[in-house]
């Protein structure tokens, strides 16, 4: 179990984009995963099992209800930015990017991305069938390189109503 | 242009190195004369690398003592021996199933309520469904089947016995196997009615329902009802109905009504 927390850490981090929510979320899921242990067919993958908890877990949270909120586009501001190219720059625009795809877009991707999951392994943890992961995942993809090229650098804001 | 038509799904798999060799060298040479195909999926692998190497640094962090605390079961429990419905979502379902049942009863006697005022016609619930309704709703509770217990029978039969107006006293029925639990007061079809709960051995319940509505009513021998899973024997006896649920058969039920019904005769 500890090898695969790491993981499970990074995939979360990456999906919710908030350290503090991502560590919740593993909790959340190893509690679950401890309290059903008796449903893991041991010689199964561990790892997929607990990806798929974890997919589990996000769906009963997204369909709570959430505070009200709307992105303002920073077009809506005309901040006058420098022009930088710098690293740092780039790696936090690609983070604002796919804090924007939808959620079942961003899941398929960063498990293909980060998991090197096959798609049959991705369409089994997420219980969809293999053709939607593959849509899921152009679309995502394209959706990615269309903000990452439309959109000049800068920082996305978010307030809560 | 190509052996077999160049599809969205295997540009992608093209990116994630997913393609079998033929396969891949005819993605290349589609590309090859595709160039604006190219520049795209090259994006996507450039995507891909940089969203690897962004995340990369968070396998390397050190684990919050809460996790690395998730790394072996959480309570001594072996988890083996773990049940899967373990106590606490038991009680889930329990506080499900109650609140499902208490709705259920209070919308249904809601209703015939309206009935009653609606049509002026004194539309009651059955002696039997009340009776077996509370059962259903109380004896499995595990913590508070009763609000009084049997340590304090006296109290008990001092405060039902006020609140109903009259005296009433629960049975001794410990010389055929059930000893009492404890009682409480529950709403009746207009006004308050009592409900003792006993247990035998082996922690079967039971429980025995007391009106003192039945002013207009004559006087009843034992009565048989079903209501779903649990029987129940009642009678009428003047002001007072009686009503004896449980989920148990016929006969035992029988003999706990007759018991009930001697000792109630002769006091």
């Amino acid at each position: 179990m500890l090898v695969e927390i790491p993981r499970l850490r990074r995939y979360a981090r990456a999906l919710l984009g908030n350290r503090a929510a991502a560590d919740d979320l593993v909790q959340d899921t190893l509690e679950r995963a401890w309290a059903r242990c008796a449903l893991w067919r041991a010689g199964s993958d561990l790892r997929a099992w607990l990806f798929s908890i974890m997919h589990n877990l996000r769906v009963d949270q997204l369909r709570r209800p959430n505070l009200p909120s709307h992105s303002i586009d920073e077009d809506d501001f005309e901040v006058p930015t420098r022009a930088t190219q710098s690293d740092r720059l780039e790696v936090r625009d690609l983070e604002s990017a796919l804090r924007q795809l939808p959620d079942e877009q961003r899941e398929v991707l960063l498990l293909v991305a980060l998991e090197d999951l096959s798609y049959a392994e991705v369409a089994g943890m997420l219980g969809i069938p293999v053709g939607t992961v593959m849509s899921r995942l152009a679309r995502g993809r394209e959706r990615l390189r269309r903000l990452m090229e439309e959109r000049p650098p800068g920082v996305n804001l978010r307030v809560v109503r | 242009m190509n052996k077999l038509p160049m599809t969205e799904d295997d540009l992608q798999a093209w990116v994630d190195g997913a393609l079998p060799a033929v396969r891949r060298g005819e993605v290349e040479e589609y590309l090859a004369t595709h160039p604006e195909e190219a520049e795209r999926v090259r994006a996507y692998r450039a995507q891909k690398q940089v969203l690897k190497a962004m995340f990369q640094p968070v396998l390397d962090e050190p684990l919050p003592e809460r996790l690395q605390a998730l790394a072996t079961p959480p309570v001594a429990v072996d988890p083996e021996k773990r049940p899967f419905f373990t106590r606490w979502s038991l009680q889930r379902i329990a506080a499900g199933l109650l609140v499902a049942i208490v709705s259920g009863a209070a919308g249904w006697l809601g209703h015939a309520q309206y009935q009653a005022v609606d049509s002026r016609q004194a539309q009651r619930v059955p002696l039997p469904r009340q009776a077996a309704v509370a059962h259903v709703v109380f004896s499995p509770d595990v913590r508070r089947p009763v609000e009084v217990g049997a340590a304090q029978e006296d109290q008990l039969v001092a405060w039902l016995s006020k609140r109903l107006g009259t005296a009433v006293r629960p049975p001794k029925l410990g010389a055929i196997g059930y000893e009492l639990i404890g009682g409480r007061l529950l709403p009746g079809n207009s006004g308050p009615v009592a409900q003792f709960m006993y247990h035998d051995a082996s922690g079967q319940r039971l429980t025995l329902y007391v009106t003192t509505e039945n002013a207009s009513n004559r006087d009843t021998g034992f009565r048989f009802a079903k209501e779903g899973p649990v029987n129940v024997f009642y009678w009428i006896d003047g002001q007072f109905g009686y009503a004896l649920s449980a989920g148990i058969d016929k006969a035992e039920l029988a003999r706990v009504a007759t018991a009930v019904y001697d000792q109630l005769e002769r006091k």
